[in-house]
C-alpha cells in the first residue's frame, strides 16, 4: 500500500495536477497509513470512518486548475455539471460542498466519486486501489478545465462573459505553458518484430502523456503487425504500457483481448481499411473544448450532440464527429473509422482525438500534437 | 409499496396450506430482497438438518426485478446446503424472478414434504399443488417442454431424486441455480417443479429518475469491453474468459495440478462459435445476452463448465464438453461440482478419463448407479472415502471453479472467506486482478486484498439482493445502482448505505455458519496451493501461495470484517449491524 500511495502522489505532481508536498493520501487494509503528517488528518480519518472505502485523497489542485475549479465551485453552487465524456460516462457530476466538515463530505462522497471544497481542494476516494482516487482527481481537473474554457468561449461569443469570468480567464491563461512539442523522433517503422512494436507503443504512449495530450488512464494506442492488432488494455495508462498491451488476432480466433481498450472495435475498423497500421487516441484539452463550441442556434438535437449531430463540423482541419465510448448504437466505432478514411485525425465531440499513422507512430503523434496546438490557436483567435 | 410487492407466499407442502405474509417495511429496508431477505427467513431455522421438514426452501426476488432496471431479472434460491452444510444460495437468471414479481410476490417460502411427487403452480394469487407422478425421473429438458406453457419453470432433475449432493435447480430449461446442491431440497420435499405466471406490474416511485439512472448504466455498459466489446460476454458468453485465463496461467488443469492447458487454443469460445453457430439470448430484461443456444437447443457451456470439462479433466473434445453440459443440465447437476468430482476421481485412479467415460460417469452419477453413487456425494466426501482427502479441491466441501488461486491472490483469499464455500462469485476479484475493473490490481500480492475482498463481498451481497447481475458491475458501480434503487423504491439511499446492508447480509450468513459449527479454520484452501507451483512459461513463474502471507491476509480480513481472532462472529459486531444475535425474527 505504501508503494501505491507513493506512486500516485508522485504521479499527481508529475502530471501537473498538484504541487509537490501538497497531496494528502491515506490508504487502509487492516491499518490506515498516510503519505505524510498533516493537520487535516483527523478530519480525513473521520471521513474514512464514515465510508466503505480503502483510499482517500485530498489536495488543492495545482494551477491553472486551482483557480478555475474554485471559480466553477463559486459560480455553480451545489454541483458542477461538465459536458465532457469523462464526466458524462464516469463521474456524472461534481458535487461542491461548503466546507471540510466531515458530515458534509461524507454525504457528498456517499453519492459521487469526489467532492470539491472551494478554496481548499478536491477530495476523492478509492474502494479497490489508490489509483481510483488519482483517476477521479485527474478527471475532475480535466472536466473543470474543459468546462471553464468552453463556457468562456460561449459567453464571449454571446457577449455575456462577466468581469469576474474575464479576470479568472486572464489569470489562468497566464498559467498555461507554451504549446507542447516533441524534440525527438519516435521509433521509425516498418517494425520488424513484436518486441519493436511493443517498445514503439510504449514510447509513443509515454510521449503522449509527457506532452499532456491525455490524462490519467484514458487514451489508447494500437499497431497492426502481421495480422495481430497490438492494443493497449482497458484502463491502462499510456505512460505505463509495459505488460498492458493485448495481442488481438485480426481473424477473431482468440478472446484473449477481452481486456483490450473499449475502443478495440474502432481501432480494428481503422486498420482494416488498409491505409494505416497505427492509431493513437488522446484527450487533448483544447481539441475537446473546441468540439463543444457549436454556434448552431435552435438545433433540434441540442443536448444530444454526443450521440448524433446533423452538421459536418471541423476544427483544425479535421472533422468533429459524435459518438460515445465503446460499441453501443451511438458508439464512436461507427463514426471515427469513416472520418479517418479521409483525414489524418478526427475529434470526437466532448471526448478526444484519434489520429493515424502509416507505418509507425511519428505521423500519428505529430497529427495529435498539431491538431491540439491548432485548436488552441483557433480557440484564442476566436475570442 | 414501490419496487417491492409487499407480500411473501408461504407454502407448506405437508398440509397443502398457503399463507401470505406481509413483512414490515423496515424488514425490506434492512434486508433489501433476494439473498438478503431469503437469509433473513433462513436464519432461525438454519441449525436444523437440511432435510428437516421445517427447513425452508426460499425463492426471493429483489426490488429491481420487473422494474425495467438493467440486468435485473435474476433471483436467489436459498436454504441450508446439503453439500456444504453452510447457508447455501444460488443466484439464477431466466424469467422466474420476473414472473414471481408480476404474480405479486417478493418471495416464496416452501416447507414441509408432500406425500407424493408434486408440482407447485402459481398464477398471480392462485396457488395449486399438482400431482407430478408422471414426471418422476424425467430429465429437466423433457419436463420443461411439457411445462413451459404454464409460465416460468423451475425444475429438479433425476440427480436430485438419486440423492446427488450437488443436484441443482434448472430454470426455463437453460438457467441453473447451480451451486450448493439446492436441487436436493426439491427431492426432500417430494417436489418436482415450480411454475409461475404473473400478470401484474411493478410500481415505480420515480419513472423519470429511473430513466436517467438507466441511461447512466447503459452508457457504462456500452463502454465496457468485457460486457459489450467484440470479444466480450455479449458476443461469446462467459466462455470469452477462457483464452485469457489460460494466457494468465491460471486455468485449473488436471485437477489443479497444472495451471495451463495445452489444448486451450482449440477449445476456446471462438472454436465453439465456429462449430455450433449459436444464437444470443439472456435473462429477462438484460441487454448483455451472454447465454448462447445452439440450433439443436443446447446451451453453449459457461466459462467454468468449459474450463472444467476440458482442462480440469484433460478433455480435448468439443462435443464431449457440449454433451457433458447438456447431461448435467438434463440430469439437474451443478457442472462445476460434477466436473471437479470427476477430476478428483481421475487423480485417484491415476489415469486420464476417456471422453466416453466422462459422459458415462455423469449418467451414473445422475442415476445414482454404481460408482456414480459415491461420486454423487461430491469431491470432498468421495476423496475421504477413498483415503485421498488431499485430492478434493474444495473449500468447505464446495468444489472450486475455473480460476486457479495461485494466479490471483485476492481470489485465494475470497475462496477461503466465502460464506458458501469455494465460490468465485462472492467477491469476484477476477474483476480487478484479471479484467482490470474498476482498476487493475497486482494479482500476485495479498497487500490490500483483505479490505478489497471484504468490500466486494458486501457489494455482491447487495447485488444478489437487489437483485441484479454481477457482470454489469464490470462496468457500472453501486453509485449508479443506488440511484436506480431509490428511483424504483422511493427509499433515499446511497451506494454507501447499501454497502452497510450488504455488510449486514454477509455477517448474518457468517452467524448462521457459526451456529452450524463452522470455524475460522474452515476458511482455508487445499494444501496443494501452498505446496505446488502452477505452470510457468520461463518468463512468468507461478509459485505456490506463501502460507504465512495468506494467514496474515486472513487475519487482516478478520479484523476488517469484525470477526474475532478465531474468525468467529461477535455479538458486538452483530449489534453494530442491527442483527439480532439470538436469531429470533421479528414480523
Amino acid at each position: 500500500m505504501e508503494r501505491l500511495i507513493r506512486k500516485y502522489v508522485d504521479k499527481l505532481v508529475r502530471s501537473g495536477l498538484a504541487e509537490a508536498g501538497v497531496p494528502l493520501m491515506g490508504a487502509r487494509d487492516a491499518e490506515l497509513i498516510w503519505n505524510r503528517d498533516d493537520k487535516n488528518q483527523a478530519i480525513l480519518e473521520e471521513i474514512f470512518a464514515g465510508l466503505h472505502i480503502s483510499t482517500l485523497l485530498f489536495a488543492p489542485p495545482a494551477e491553472p486548475y486551482r483557480t478555475l475549479v474554485d471559480f466553477l465551485a463559486r459560480t455553480s453552487p451545489g454541483t458542477i455539471h461538465p459536458q465532457d465524456t469523462e464526466t458524462r460516462t464516469f463521474l456524472h457530476e461534481l458535487p461542491v460542498v461548503t466546507s471540510l466538515a466531515p458530515a458534509e463530505i461524507i454525504r457528498a462522497l456517499k453519492n459521487r466519486k469526489c467532492a470539491i471544497v472551494p478554496g481548499r481542494g478536491i477530495i476523492t476516494y478509492g474502494t479497490v486501489s489508490p489509483e481510483q482516487a488519482f483517476v477521479t482527481f485527474s478527471s475532475a481537473c480535466f472536466a473543470c478545465f474543459v468546462k471553464f474554457f468552453a463556457d468562456y468561449l460561449r459567453d464571449v461569443r454571446n457577449g455575456s462573459a462577466n468581469p469576474e469570468q474575464k479576470a479568472v480567464f486572464q489569470q489562468v491563461v497566464d498559467y498555461l505553458g507554451s504549446p507542447a512539442r516533441l524534440d525527438f523522433s519516435l521509433t521509425h517503422g516498418p517494425f520488424r518484430d513484436e518486441a519493436t512494436v511493443l517498445s514503439a507503443m510504449e514510447e509513443a504512449g509515454k510521449a503522449t502523456v509527457d506532452c499532456r495530450l491525455v490524462d490519467s488512464y484514458f487514451g489508447n494506442i494500437s499497431c497492426l503487425f502481421k495480422d495481430i492488432l497490438y492494443i493497449s488494455q482497458t484502463g491502462s495508462s499510456l505512460d505505463e504500457l509495459r505488460g498492458c498491451i493485448d495481442p488481438v488476432p485480426m481473424d477473431g480466433s482468440s478472446c484473449v483481448g477481452i481486456t483490450a481498450s473499449s475502443e478495440l472495435s474502432a481501432h480494428r475498423a481503422i486498420v482494416t481499411a488498409g491505409t494505416h497500421r497505427t492509431v493513437l487516441h488522446g484527450h487533448p484539452k483544447f481539441s475537446v473544448i473546441l468540439s463543444l463550441a457549436c454556434n448552431e442556434k435552435n438545433c433540434v438535437l441540442r443536448g444530444q450532440c454526443h450521440l448524433r449531430c446533423p452538421r459536418q463540423r471541423q476544427a483544425a482541419g479535421v472533422p468533429i464527429v459524435s459518438g460515445e465510448v465503446g460499441t453501443g448504437p451511438y458508439g464512436l466505432c461507427h463514426t471515427v473509422p469513416p472520418a479517418l478514411a479521409e483525414h489524418r485525425g478526427a475529434i470526437v465531440y466532448g471526448h478526444g482525438v484519434f489520429t493515424v499513422g502509416k507505418t509507425d507512430f511519428n505521423d500519428a503523434f505529430a497529427s495529435l500534437l498539431d491538431i491540439e496546438n491548432a485548436c488552441r490557436k483557433e480557440y484564442f483567435a476566436s475570442l | 409499496m414501490n419496487g417491492w410487492c409487499g407480500k411473501i407466499l408461504k407454502i407448506d407442502l405437508s398440509s397443502g396450506r398457503t399463507e401470505a405474509k406481509r413483512p414490515e417495511r423496515e424488514i425490506y429496508a434492512r434486508w433489501i430482497g433476494g439473498r438478503g431477505l431469503a437469509g433473513y427467513y433462513l436464519r432461525d431455522k438454519v441449525t436444523r438438518s437440511w432435510d428437516h421438514p421445517e427447513m425452508p426452501l426460499l425463492f426471493f426476488t429483489g426490488p429491481l426485478v420487473g422494474a425495467t432496471s438493467p440486468t435485473s431479472g435474476r433471483m436467489t434460491i436459498m436454504s441450508r446446503s446439503p453439500l456444504t452444510g453452510t447457508a447455501g444460495d444460488a443466484s439464477v437468471g431466466g424469467s422466474l424472478g420476473t414472473a414471481l414479481k408480476k404474480a405479486g410476490w417478493d418471495g416464496l417460502i416452501i416447507t414441509g414434504r408432500a406425500k407424493t411427487l408434486c408440482g407447485i403452480e402459481i398464477a398471480d394469487d392462485q396457488v395449486t399443488l399438482v400431482d407430478a407422478a408422471a414426471l418422476a425421473g424425467a430429465g429437466t429438458s423433457g419436463a420443461y417442454t411439457r411445462l413451459k406453457e404454464k409460465g416460468a419453470v423451475a425444475l429438479a432433475g433425476p440427480a436430485a431424486e438419486a440423492g446427488v449432493r450437488f443436484a441443482d435447480i434448472v430454470v426455463d430449461g437453460h438457467y441453473a441455480a447451480g451451486r450448493a446442491g439446492l436441487g436436493l431440497h426439491f427431492a426432500a420435499r417430494n417436489l418436482k417443479y415450480l411454475t409461475v405466471r404473473g400478470s401484474g406490474k411493478i410500481r415505480i416511485a420515480s419513472p423519470e429518475a429511473l430513466k436517467k439512472a438507466k441511461e447512466d448504466v447503459r452508457r457504462l455498459m456500452a463502454a465496457s469491453p468485457v460486457l459489450l466489446g467484440e470479444l466480450g460476454l455479449g458476443q461469446y458468453g462467459t466462455a470469452a474468459l477462457y483464452d485469457l485465463l489460460d494466457a494468465r496461467r491460471m486455468m485449473p488443469t488436471d485437477n489443479f495440478r497444472r495451471t495451463r492447458f495445452d489444448a486451450a487454443r482449440r477449445m476456446n469460445a471462438h472454436a465453439f462459435r465456429q462449430r455450433y453457430a449459436p444464437r444470443r439470448t439472456g435473462c429477462r430484461g438484460c441487454s448483455i445476452l451472454c447465454k448462447k443456444i445452439t440450433a439443436d437447443g443446447r446451451s453453449l457451456p459457461e466459462f467454468e463448465t468449459l474450463s472444467h470439462f476440458s482442462a480440469l479433466v484433460g478433455n480435448t473434445n468439443l462435443e464431449t464438453v457440449m454433451e457433458a453440459n447438456r447431461l448435467c443440465n438434463d440430469l439437474g447437476m451443478d457442472t462445476i461440482s460434477a466436473a471437479a468430482t470427476l477430476a478428483c476421481h481421475e487423480e485417484i485412479q491415476g489415469r486420464p478419463l476417456e471422453p466416453s467415460e466422462i459422459l458415462s460417469l455423469l449418467m451414473d452419477i445422475g442415476a445414482g448407479r454404481g460408482i456414480g453413487q459415491a461420486l454423487g456425494q461430491g469431491a470432498a466426501v468421495y476423496a475421504r472415502a477413498c483415503g485421498r482427502p488431499e485430492t478434493a479441491m474444495t473449500v468447505k466441501n464446495l468444489e472450486l471453479p475455473g480460476y486457479d488461486p495461485r494466479g490471483a491472490y485476492g481470489m485465494a483469499l475470497a475462496y477461503a472467506t466465502s460464506t458458501r464455500g469455494g465460490c468465485h462469485l462472492r467477491a469476484y476479484p477476477i474483476s480487478h486482478e484479471i479484467l482490470r475493473k474498476p482498476v487493475a490490481t497486482d494479482r500476485f500480492t495479498f497487500s490490500g486484498k483483505a479490505r478489497i475482498i471484504k468490500g466486494a463481498e458486501d457489494l455482491f451481497a447487495v447485488v444478489d439482493s437487489l437483485t441484479a447481475c454481477k457482470f454489469v458491475f464490470f462496468a457500472a458501480s453501486l453509485e449508479e445502482y443506488a440511484r436506480i434503487y431509490t428511483a424504483v423504491t422511493g427509499v433515499e439511499s446511497s451506494a454507501d448505505d447499501l454497502l452497510t446492508a450488504g455488510e449486514r447480509i454477509d455477517y448474518s450468513e457468517r452467524i448462521m455458519n457459526d451456529r452450524n459449527g463452522f470455524r475460522g479454520t474452515d476458511d482455508d484452501l487445499p494444501a496443494r496451493f501452498f505446496e505446488s507451483p502452477g505452470t510457468g512459461d520461463g518468463h512468468l513463474e507461478i509459485p505456490p501461495l506463501d502460507r504465512n502471507e495468506f494467514l496474515k491476509a486472513r487475519a487482516a480480513y478478520r479484523r476488517i470484517r469484525g470477526l474475532n481472532e478465531e474468525g468467529r462472529p461477535t455479538r458486538e459486531k452483530a449489534a453494530e449491524l442491527a442483527i439480532d444475535w439470538d436469531g429470533c425474527r421479528e414480523g
